[in-house]
């Protein structure tokens, strides 16, 4: 019973932390700060999401296969990231500097 | 609460498609599409067609993404011209004219999921029922694809190996040199953290491949998938190192090879039944007992399967790729 | 109401499968149609699978003691179809490539008007 509302404070943990990087993606000015939002929370999302799916499944193959999924991720997902940020220099983009014009007018 | 997923899954997959209309920059049609793809595998996932899922994320949301940047880096304009504002009209009239007949159409279609309707009815009760103890192999799906419908499988893999053939006559004729890395490497930046990722990564990618291939009669894989993994494997090699180092490990003689050696693992195990007596593609006879037949068949079957599928992926990317350099 | 929620699968597809013709028939830019051509078959093997399911039913492997298995043969079909459809979008991608080195263009009016002058 506590493990299972573990694992739901988990997944809903989870989804929210998805959602906040969604959010960063519409909110944030250039490429960098977005990759910024959804670099950082998305291994965590991740994370809590499976964290949460291994609760529910207890010790068992599946929690252990959970767990593999999970080491996967967390080494290509920051990869991920950086392959795209270091594309992304390469081909010339600069971040943006300074305030933005909307922080400018508020 | 499935009925619910299956709904925003389905509202989300018509939303990134009528994306996929609006934007006129190609490179985001082609993301948007691989993000359709994934949508489409969640989806078959909620449906209980795993198989299908599995394939659907590996085939949809890699290679055919893969295939498709390539022929875009062969174009110099990555966006497409806007469409003329009156030739809209026409089109838009063809296509709700048959929307409509095709709606009116599902007005006889079963309701979602309901246990009597007619395709559950005829052949499925049998193979559901069956095909344990009449194959051995828990995987219904694997048992239909290599055994009960082996001949069918046979067919596809021949579309797909004349398919690999058709894109090697188009694309493939260029003379190049295979050892000319340096221009490659020019483009690609030498990116460390890349390549040490990659390294980890791409064994893990193979021994799952590797895995999908021969536990395919337990849970859900087999040669279709395993093929496509597999060759996303040397692709991503490919794509880190430059494509030079990536045919030095399987040139593309090896993988003329492999494309038909598959095709002849699979109906020599045909060939090798009707020699034993039974009829082509039944592996009953391959052994001494029924399922033991059926499951040596079936095995050599999807390895078949397998090799035809990751060679023919590989000779179509290194086409597409070997064109970008020469 | 009842209607709409029994069959939002087909009708899904049913809207996707336009959405794909309609890119392909009013749309020049020829990986856009492939795009397109990709849409329609996604919507096809949507209608299959939908049609594979059945309610409270598990994924079609074998479980002791599980009665109700989704319907295999659909899988089948849609399992050997998606692996045919990359190998035919590669086709045709191939086929893009070919045009655009042979005219310099991959949209169809601009290839219609040098097909014209000739």
């Amino acid at each position: 019973m506590v493990l299972d509302i573990l694992s739901w404070v988990c997944l809903v943990a989870g989804g929210l932390v998805g959602v906040v990087g969604a959010v960063g993606i519409h909110r944030f000015p250039d490429f960098f700060s977005r990759q910024h939002a959804t670099g950082t929370t998305d291994t965590l999302c991740a994370l809590l999401i499976l964290l949460g799916l291994g609760l529910q499944a207890g010790l068992s193959l599946a929690a252990f296969k959970v767990a593999l999924i999970f080491l996967f991720l967390f080494i290509t997902s920051p990869a991920a990231t950086h392959a795209l940020a270091s594309a992304a220099v390469h081909s010339g983009l600069d971040p943006k500097r300074g305030r933005t014009d909307s922080e400018g007018q508020s | 609460m499935d009925l619910l997923i299956d709904i925003s899954l389905l509202t989300f997959l018509a939303v990134t498609a009528i994306g996929i209309i609006r934007i006129t920059n190609l490179f985001a049609v082609i993301m948007l599409f691989a993000i359709f793809s994934f949508l489409s595998a969640t989806l078959f996932m909620t449906m209980d067609a795993v198989d299908v899922a599995l394939t659907e994320a590996a085939v949809g949301a890699g290679i055919s993404t893969v295939l498709m940047l390539a022929t875009l880096a062969l174009n110099k304009d990555h966006n497409e011209k806007q469409p003329d504002k009156n030739r809209h009209w026409l089109p838009l009239a063809v296509v709700l004219t048959t929307g409509a007949v095709l709606v009116y159409g599902t007005l006889d279609l079963p309701d979602f999921g309901d246990p009597a309707s007619a395709p559950q009815t005829h052949v499925a009760p049998h193979y559901i029922e069956k095909a344990i103890e009449e194959t051995g192999v828990p995987n219904i799906v694997t048992a239909v694809l290599a055994s009960y419908r082996g001949f069918d499988t046979l067919g596809e893999v021949v579309v797909i190996f004349t398919a690999g053939i058709a894109v090697l006559l188009l694309l493939g004729g260029r003379r190049e040199d295979p050892l000319d890395d340096g221009a490659k490497d020019k483009r690609v930046p030498q990116n460390l953290v890349l390549r040490i990722v990659s390294k980890i990564v791409i064994p893990v990618i193979m021994l799952f491949a590797l895995y999908v291939q021969f536990h395919g009669d337990y849970g859900p894989g087999g040669g279709f998938q395993a093929g496509v993994i597999m060759s996303a494997a040397i692709i991503l090699y490919s794509l880190v190192f430059g494509l030079g180092a990536a045919e030095r490990i399987i040139p593309k003689s090896v993988l003329m090879f492999l494309t038909s050696l598959g095709v002849l693992i699979f109906a020599g195990v045909g060939i090798a039944s009707l020699f034993l007596g039974g009829n082509y593609l039944n592996y009953s006879v391959l052994a001494s007992s029924q399922v033991a037949g059926q499951h040596i068949g079936i095995l050599l079957v999807e390895l078949g399967v397998g090799i035809t599928v990751f060679a023919v992926m590989l000779t179509i990317f290194f086409a597409f790729a070997g064109r970008e350099r020469s | 109401m009842d209607f709409v929620v029994s069959h939002y699968n087909y009708l899904i597809a049913i809207f996707l499968m336009m959405t794909g013709f309609y890119t392909v028939i009013s749309r020049g830019n020829l990986v856009k149609k492939i795009v397109g051509l990709n849409i329609f078959q996604v919507s096809v093997f949507l209608i299959y699978i939908s049609l594979s399911t059945v309610k409270d039913g598990v994924a079609p492997i074998y479980v002791e003691g599980v009665k109700v298995y989704s319907n295999p043969l659909p899988h089948v079909l849609i399992l050997t179809a998606i692996v045919v459809g990359v190998a035919t979008t590669a086709l045709g991608l191939a086929l893009v490539v070919r045009i655009k080195e042979a005219y310099g263009t991959i949209e169809e009016d601009e290839i219609h008007s040098q097909d014209n002058s000739l």
